[in-house]
């Protein structure tokens, strides 16, 4: 029989996706599990698989369209049904229908007349005038980003034009080469906040304005953890080869098991210590960055961080992500240390109460004993939440993490 | 250049026409000794003669007939109907014989043959006698309908109808013969099948023909005073149709209004916006309106008669809808 695949909930906060292309076309066959769709959320793209198996009976959403969770995209249907897209989707339309497939009865019950109801298809109908259409069309704007002035809200010729002058395309440069000294005149560049950038936006404002944060640096030395990760990697395959994050990913995961109040998130008068510790890591991707999340760390071992965090960073960083990979972190950490940076401060992630930003390992003097030796240390810096936990308390957890940091050995 | 009357206009055309050619004559009711209803044959008797100036009886077939006998005879008749209703008496010589004899006889034949009548609500004469069909003539196949709007159009168009070897269906308008134009004097050929841009503009484009003209004109210098620019097209031929300066003119424009005195239903706006829409859709900004007659038989009462009859400040209004 036939079954409706609606568009996913991918996330506690997402409210609607943007349908960006279909994978399985219009009467291909599917099997359940196999790619439906790619789905653009506030967070990532991310492949939609079909929950039922038989034909890919109809595309009920247009690629480039967005649309609210629980909006029907598609229809899967068995080879050769007859299908009654109206009467489906009006069951589909109803508040309280099953979640599962309807037991045989109830669908065998006649349903009266169905009311001419095109859920989901109507208002994806933009009213145009066919002019208006065409100009959108050749300077590839979207109609819907375009508000009309006409008739009964019709976008016509005026509105289109209006649009294109406020927003110019940026027009070929030209190069003045009259003279020697040739200056060329730089043009401001107006790119459209992609969903991921306006969801880090705000996520950020909220945190930055709402938590009252501090932050304590600590200096580790980390020359024992380089010199044993050299050991490691010397006879591994080059897919298997540890950084230095999957060991600071194991040590944070392991400190954190002595201080609940970091691996914990403040809601309305309480405070949640979480149960696990999830620790996230930020990639940066294309247009923003995300954070893939390495559940339970303080229980993996190495060689499972890493090739969780490579497998779910090739992932993010190509554009396709499972929501289980960003989804459920307790504690970030943000790790420039391929940067050289010497030091910094992060914004922590909400709701957590903690993250903490890794600066380079780096070759430096130290004084020891009244003697300038070479040694390696690796500044971090943990912002936490005042509101949750204290200075010494951090203070306290940043010692902590040196031992694992500085003897490494703890964390195989 | 001088400024006469339509009326004056086509009475100079047959005039030219018949002192050109011995073969052109007249025909119709009461077109010699009464100088024809609407004074355009005023003297055509006394000069021509009766044998070129022939009043006939009160009967539209027998003129029609009459005149087709003798366009395929050699002569070129030109035949008067006193008015466009009366043609419905005629129909079947209009349309069974004189569109269709140098189709069905495989051009063996040539029909040089003009019908004048003019047509036109407005003057309290009843539902009857003030009829716009014109549509229904330009319906067939066979025939060349042609409708003038100004003097000089009337005069061009009549004179080239009168040298046309087809059969021309030439409809005038009763409430226009007054209507004064410059018109060149002496010999002014205007070629049949042709539109013309009475009005540049580059807003919006109404299309039209015949009274609706003059009209037009009036709707676009109003609007001009809201800095609205309108074009105006006038049809002069409805078959054959030329369409392309309308084309151009809404590929400019986005915007069409097409204005006409007949009904609505079935009418000439009706196949102008359809082309419209088949030939520059992509260039549509708004839906097409359509000024014409309202759908009741035209009332004799005066305020009924011109509610019912499309008028400037309509044209005016449909403009506005279009740009709004």
């Amino acid at each position: 029989m036939a079954n409706i695949v609606e568009m996913p909930k991918l996330g506690f906060d997402m409210a609607e996706g943007t349908l960006v292309s279909w994978i399985a076309e219009e009467g291909q066959d599917i099997t359940k599990g196999d790619v439906l769709a790619d789905i653009e959320t506030d967070k990532a793209t991310v492949q939609v698989e079909s929950s039922f198996t038989g034909i890919v009976h109809k595309h009920l959403v247009e690629e480039n369209k967005t649309i609210p969770i629980g909006t029907p995209i598609a229809v899967i249907a068995d080879k050769g049904e007859d299908v009654d897209l109206e009467a489906l989707l009006k069951q589909a339309s109803k508040p309280d229908k099953p979640s599962s497939p309807p037991p045989e009865t109830a669908s065998a019950e006649k349903q009266p007349a169905p009311q001419l109801q095109n859920t989901g298809t109507d208002d994806e109908f933009i009213k145009a005038s066919p002019l208006a259409k065409k100009i959108a069309a050749d300077a590839g704007i979207k109609l819907s980003s375009i508000s009309g002035t006409g008739p009964e809200g019709r976008i016509v010729k005026r509105d289109v034009e209006k649009h294109l002058s406020d927003s110019p395309a940026p027009t070929a440069k030209t190069q003045s080469v009259k003279t020697e000294t040739a200056i060329r005149q730089g043009e401001d560049q107006q790119i459209p906040i992609s969903k991921l950038r306006a969801a880090i936006g705000r996520r950020m404002v909220t945190s930055h304005t709402t938590i009252p944060d501090f932050t304590i640096t600590y200096s580790y030395d980390v020359e024992a953890l380089i010199t044993m990760r050299q050991q490691m990697n010397a006879d591994r395959a080059d897919e298997e080869q540890l950084s230095v994050n999957d060991f600071i990913v194991k040590a944070v995961a392991l400190a954190l098991r002595d201080y609940p109040n970091l691996n914990a998130s403040i809601s309305e008068e309480k405070i949640i210590r979480h149960g696990n510790i999830n620790i996230g890591n930020a990639v940066a991707v294309e247009s923003g960055l995300l954070t893939i999340v390495v559940n339970n760390a303080d229980q993996k071992s190495l060689d499972q961080i890493g090739h969780e965090i490579s497998t779910m960073a090739g992932r993010v960083r190509a554009g396709k992500v499972n929501p289980d990979d960003i989804e459920g972190s307790t504690f970030t950490i943000s790790n420039l240390g391929m940067f050289n940076v010497h030091d910094f401060t992060a914004i922590i992630n909400p709701p957590e109460a903690a993250i903490l930003a890794v600066a380079s390992a780096q070759e430096t003097p130290i004084i020891e004993n009244g003697n300038v030796l070479i040694g390696w240390r690796m500044k971090a810096t943990i912002a936490a939440d005042h509101r949750i936990t204290d200075g010494a308390e951090a203070a306290q957890f940043m010692r902590h993490l040196s031992t694992f940091l500085e003897q490494p050995w703890r964390l195989i | 250049m001088a400024v006469i009357t339509m009326r004056e206009a086509i009475s100079q055309a047959l005039w030219e026409e018949m002192e050109r050619d011995q073969k052109v004559f007249i025909m119709g009711e009461e077109v010699g000794v009464w100088g024809g209803t609407y004074a355009v044959t005023k003297g055509f008797l006394d000069h021509f003669g009766s044998e070129r100036v022939r009043d006939t009886p009160i009967a539209e077939a027998a003129i029609v007939g009459a005149a087709i006998g003798s366009a395929l005879g050699g002569l070129r008749p030109v035949a008067e109907l006193m008015t466009i209703n009366f043609a419905f008496v005629a129909m079947d010589h209009i349309v069974n014989e004189a569109a269709k004899l140098h189709y069905m006889f495989g051009g063996q034949m040539k029909l040089p043959l003009v019908i004048r009548t003019p047509g036109g609500g407005g003057r309290q004469l009843g539902a009857t006698h003030s009829q716009t069909p014109d549509a229904i003539f330009a319906h067939f196949p066979g025939l060349k309908v042609v409708a003038p709007g100004t003097p000089a159009d009337a005069k061009g168009l009549l004179k080239s109808a009168i040298r046309s070897d087809d059969p021309i269906f030439f409809i005038e308008n009763a409430t226009v013969y007054q209507q004064r134009g410059e018109v060149p004097e002496g010999e002014l050929l205007i070629p049949i099948g042709k539109s013309k841009i009475q009005r540049e503009g580059a807003d919006v484009t109404i299309v039209t023909y015949s009274k609706m003209v003059s009209y037009s004109l009036k709707a676009a210098a109003e609007l001009e005073k809201e800095d609205i620019s309108a074009e105006v097209i006038d049809l002069r031929t409805l078959r054959p149709l030329d369409l392309e300066p309308i084309i151009a003119s809404f590929k400019k424009t986005n915007h069409a209004v097409i204005a006409e005195e007949g009904w609505r239903s079935y009418g000439v706006g009706s196949e102008i916006a359809a082309r419209i829409y088949e030939q520059a859709f992509d260039y549509l900004d708004a839906p097409i309106q359509r000024v014409a007659q309202k759908e009741v038989p035209l009332p004799y009462n005066r305020r009924l008669e011109q509610m019912a009859l499309p008028q400037v400040a309509d044209i005016v209004n449909a403009v506005k809808e279009v740009l709004r």
